[in-house]
């Protein structure tokens, strides 16, 4: 009697095998686009999962891509490939439809993000050792173009941040340790033309592009203010914009370095982390002059606007890197407070931004929000989550 | 910026923190059992995931430079005490004295030179 039950449940379970097996042949062969796809860093465990925002669900998790602190990701034009660029200096395409791993290279020994050019067709990796961006094929992930960042007459290296693509097949970023901003020309991939601008300020630490290509702004952490460069007339030169926000007043510690890639641009006002202050600035792009500033929670670390640019999400650093705080752009006033969990890393806006997917890293969840409401949707579970990059990106400039 | 970190003696008298170092040395033993093993843990988490979100996340460097055990172990204590306390001033490293105290820094430094395997 016990036998046949045995045997009864042997069979039962040889045929829900095949059953799950049969399903996923067929899942294969199922035709989908991807523009409803995405990558979230699994930061510690060197994975990536690929979720999908319809149904708010892992689809696969891909894993060997080494250290994925500081981890970031840019798309394909066709929105199928993912290419993470990893603080190990390591560069990997991911195939997100498949959900496999289809390249990996070990570029530099530490990096800190990347982007991809107008044509698709080159990645771009800046590093922190040796410092410099390095320029790959965006098909075969082979080595187009090497551009140390020297600096001085001692042939020294600065570390490179705030890499973004700019139109006319154009890369530019930021020396953290030269104070210098260089724009790309990568026309002839295999010869790049380098436009320098040196004595920005002191210590840039990210830079980021408007959304219709025009302006780079770079951050300074090492003075008040930030650099704004027109790529559209690079003859005129940098210029200086928000000099002194800080009114001579010590500096808050800073324990995480903010980032301007999360630009928020709303209307005419851009909002923008302050460094070392409360505060989230506001510039008014018309004339680059400050137009207020909205005290907030903590040091903010992401300053993301809603793709409607009605409302700005904004997550803050460590110790205070429990809390998201929402502003309302027409007031200029926060209209919420939430508090996800322990170390809020990243937050990422649906295309049309009903809902905003934010990773808590120290629970181990990635939680869903509705914007209008605030209230979370679902959870998903996660490895130690960092950023997350949905596919939209691809046709955004700078991104 | 980077360069101060190789040169303490900028910072200090090269004969103090050698003095200091030695006393220290003393005084880390005897904190390790002063920070309750559940502290301990979230300092390692500390190190690791806030420390690391400038340091890298297996310390081996990032905006800030390595913390790898092999470059810390012949760092004298009380520098290192000092600089995670008060910071560097003029670089992105803050000081850590609003969020830690003393004894924590002392056993973070203990810790850091012995080598941090990575937390996960």
């Amino acid at each position: 009697m016990n036998g046949n039950l045995i045997f009864l449940r042997r069979i039962v379970l040889a045929l829900l095998m095949a059953g799950v097996a049969g399903c996923a042949c067929a899942d294969k062969a199922v035709l989908r686009g991807t523009g409803d796809l995405g990558v979230i860093i699994e930061r510690a465990a060197g994975s990536v999962q690929v979720v999908e925002t319809a149904g708010q669900s892992m689809l696969a998790r891909v894993e060997g891509l080494g250290n994925l602190s500081h981890a970031s990701v840019v798309y394909s034009r066709d929105e199928r490939f993912a290419y993470v660029f990893g603080r190990d200096g390591g560069l990997s395409k991911v195939d997100i439809l498949r959900g496999e791993l289809v390249k990996r290279v070990e570029q530099s020994g530490n990096s800190i993000g990347g982007a991809i050019s107008q044509d698709g067709r080159l990645v771009a990796v800046g590093n922190y050792e040796p410092g410099g961006v390095k320029v790959f094929d965006s098909n075969s992930l082979e080595l187009v173009a090497d551009i140390p960042a020297e600096y001085g007459d001692g042939g020294e290296l600065s570390k490179v941040i705030g890499l973004v693509d700019a139109p006319g097949q154009r890369f530019v970023f930021s020396l953290w340790d030269a104070g210098e901003i260089w724009v790309a020309d990568m026309q002839n991939p295999g010869k790049p033309v380098i436009t320098k601008f040196t004595d920005i300020g002191s210590f840039p630490y990210d830079g980021l592009i408007t959304p219709d290509g025009r302006h780079y702004i770079a951050g300074l952490f090492g003075e008040d203010g930030l650099v704004l460069l027109d790529l559209w007339n690079l003859d005129a030169g940098v210029r200086r914009i928000m000099p002194g926000y800080g009114r001579g007043e010590e500096k808050l510690p800073v324990y995480k370095m903010p980032h301007l890639e999360g630009w928020a641009a709303a209307g005419d006002m851009m909002l923008l982390p302050a460094i070392g202050r409360h505060e989230v600035l506001i510039v008014d792009q018309r004339n680059w002059q400050e137009a207020g500033r909205i005290a907030v929670h903590g040091q903010p670390v992401f300053v993301m606007a809603r793709p409607d640019g009605r409302q700005v999400w904004v997550n803050f650093a460590f110790p205070d890197n429990d809390t998201v705080q929402i502003i309302d752009v027409p007031s200029r006033r926060i209209v919420k407070t939430i508090k996800p969990g322990k170390a809020v890393l990243h937050m990422e806006f649906t295309p049309r931004g009903e809902h905003v997917w934010i990773s808590v890293r120290d629970e181990d969840r990635v939680d869903v929000y509705d914007t209008a409401s605030f209230s979370r949707l679902a959870t998903l579970p996660a490895d130690k989550p960092s950023g997350i990059f949905f596919t939209s990106r691809a046709h955004k400039i700078g991104l | 910026m980077h360069k101060h970190w190789h040169r303490p003696k900028h910072r200090l008298g090269f004969l103090t923190v050698l003095l200091a170092g030695f006393m220290t040395v003393q005084a880390a033993a005897a904190e390790e059992h002063s920070i309750p093993a559940e502290r301990q843990q979230e300092l390692i988490h500390l190190l690791v995931q806030d420390c690391g979100s400038c340091h890298g996340l297996t310390l081996e460097g990032g905006l800030g430079p390595p913390l790898l055990a092999s470059l810390m172990a012949d760092k004298p204590q009380a520098w290192l005490r000092q600089v995670i306390l008060d910071g560097i001033p003029g670089t992105a490293m803050p000081p850590w004295r609003p969020i830690l105290s003393e004894d924590e820094v002392g056993w973070l430094v203990s810790a850091m030179q012995k080598g941090v395997s990575n937390e996960r």
